[in-house]
């Protein structure tokens, strides 16, 4: 059995994913201190793929990164080559469409942050630098984690939009939710299925990982009760 | 030690965390020592963490994700890893906390949380400290104790503290001079006894603890109408723009049990001057005490005067009627 689609999904996957980890806590911390016209206005825009159909999407980047396109064709023109039908064509859209899992768990999480504790670093010369990412991220950490397992379950099971710019070539842009597709509709029923139970197993895996994790930090706030009662 | 009393929402903390550089005031200028923090013409506006200053929070603000001697590094400014870890371990020893260096701020009890909190704060070396609410917090059989243990701490810091609370007997065993503030601005500023004995105002007689306040207007010189008890008062000189009189509960003499004004039954005139029988309209039961609700006889309206009567006394005497006296020199004139 040619493996290529699981490392294909796993690779676009993990990296979409670590690109919106990143993207969507600064979106999410800045974004909270716009004024609110200005943040209802950003909010909708950034939120918006998470309601579009995937196909929506893949169309509108195709539109923008397409080799007839502005953008497209001077990527062509300066570096020789064309973005659609490229395994890492799917990151673009995979980011896309994974963004606003990340964005919204995360200010949710962001909104819950005891302010004092920002406020209190700042009255101590800690630098913004050191209290985002040594306190608010620590304190914030349950959401933060949620949303990244939401983002990187999404990703993998990325289709419509990775079809449209990604497209299917065996060996070249295959994922497993292709693949599937793709041997389903060749009458590969067999095959078919066995990459059907593999993504059920992953997606699986991923979401008893976070369960297992979720349920070590709660015996841990039990057991801190304890010990202080 | 500057203490700053007020009702909650008036502005106290607020003022706090402008001299902080928590928040930012639309104007004005902040000077500390001969630092200017801000000012609005000039457009200086310093940022919190250079500032300087020492923010005791309510709830203390302690990283939770960090163990207590982490979260006192936090406050050292300088040093290499090793002298910064050695200048918090001499303050968290200073502050009776040595042993607990390991122990995430949620295993410690209000006390000890509030002592690592302000080992953070002296650690950190600031001009002024500002102290928010630091009792609220803490249980009230806690809170004595803690209190003379800050006492100490304040004393040893030897620099400004400014100190909020809404507790007026807190403020009073901690400090000399307070000031009362009341929709953002100082109402009054001075030593305690003057401001506890003599608000001026009506916030400021609120704040104090006066339970009896009325709106009030000047009949004839030294004489006062007290509109929410429809009685006619005889008083000291009356500032010009008196709005109302009080008087504290324990300043209203009752027949039968004060002795200063009723222990002449011959002496005419001092029964007259501001003497009332008055109907019980209803008591309320304390702990220690009854709270009766006093109605001057022949006058209507929701108002009352309020006294306070030990629980044995009100026992053996439980009466319809009382007679009460409010001593001229006693009533308060508040603006």
């Amino acid at each position: 059995m040619n493996l290529f689609p699981l490392i294909n999904s796993l690779r676009i996957a993990l990296i979409s994913t670590a690109v919106v980890f990143f993207l969507g806590l600064l979106f999410a911390y800045y974004i909270a201190k716009l004024p609110r016209v200005l943040k209802g206005i950003l909010d909708v825009i950034l939120t918006l793929p998470l309601v579009l159909p995937p196909t929506v999407v893949g169309y509108l980047v195709l539109r923008l990164v397409g080799p007839r396109r502005a953008l497209g064709k001077f990527f062509l023109s300066a570096f020789g080559f064309t973005i659609p039908m490229t395994w890492w064509s799917a990151i673009i859209v995979t980011v896309i469409v994974i963004f606003p899992l990340m964005y919204r768990t995360a200010r949710g999480a962001f909104e819950s942050f005891d302010e004092t504790l920002n406020q209190s670093g700042k009255t101590l010369g800690l630098s913004n630098t050191f209290i985002f990412w040594r306190i608010r991220i620590p304190y914030c950490r349950q959401g933060i984690l949620a949303g990244t397992v939401l983002a990187f379950a999404r990703a993998l099971g990325e289709y419509g939009a990775t079809s449209m710019i990604a497209g299917y070539i065996p060996g070249h842009t295959a994922t497993i939710s292709t693949t599937v597709y793709a041997l389903w509709k060749n009458n590969q029923d067999a095959e078919a299925f066995q990459w059907v139970l593999i993504n059920i197993a992953i997606s699986a895996i991923v979401l008893l990982a976070v369960n297992l994790i979720e349920k070590k930090e709660k015996e841990k706030a039990v057991g801190r009760n304890l010990s202080s009662g | 030690m500057l203490a700053i009393l007020g009702a909650s929402g008036c502005g106290k903390s607020m003022t706090l965390k402008c001299i902080a550089g928590i928040e930012t005031p639309d104007k004005g200028r902040i000077v500390l020592d001969d630092t200017v923090l801000f000012d609005s013409e000039k457009r200086i506006n310093l940022k919190p963490q250079k500032r300087m200053t020492g923010y005791l929070f309510q709830q203390y603000a302690l990283f939770p994700n960090m163990t207590v001697l982490q979260n006192v590094i936090c406050g050292v400014r300088e040093g290499t890893k090793a002298e910064k870890e050695q200048k918090a371990r001499k303050m968290l020893d200073r502050l009776h906390l040595s042993g607990y260096e390991s122990k995430k701020p949620k295993m410690l009890s209000g006390g000890q949380q509030q002592r690592c909190a302000l080992a953070r704060i002296l650690v950190n070396d600031p001009k002024v400290l500002l102290l928010d609410e630091p009792f609220s917090a803490l249980d009230s059989h806690l809170r004595f104790h803690t209190e003379r243990q800050v006492e100490n701490l304040i004393r040893d810091f030897g620099k400004t503290v400014l100190f909020v609370s809404h507790d007026r007997d807190e403020v009073f065993r901690l400090t000399n001079n307070i000031a009362i503030m009341e929709n953002g601005l100082f109402q009054t500023l001075g030593e305690k006894h003057e401001v506890f004995n003599e608000p001026t105002t009506i916030g400021g007689a609120i704040l104090t603890g006066c339970k009896n306040i009325s709106d009030a207007y000047e009949l004839s010189p030294g004489k006062v109408f007290a509109e929410d008890w429809g009685i006619e008062l005889s008083v000291g000189t009356i500032p010009e723009d008196m709005k109302g009189i009080g008087i504290r509960m324990h300043d209203v003499e009752i027949e039968g049990i004060s002795t200063t004004h009723f222990l002449n039954e011959g002496a005419e005139e001092q029964e007259t001057v501001n003497r009332f029988s008055c109907r019980v309209v209803g008591e309320i039961e304390n702990p220690f005490s009854y709270s009766i609700m006093l109605r001057p006889e022949g006058t209507e309206g929701e108002r009352y005067i309020l006294i306070d009567l030990g629980k044995n006394m009100w026992n053996s005497m439980r009466t319809d009627h009382l007679t009460i006296l409010l001593p001229k020199e006693k009533i308060l004139l508040l603006k």
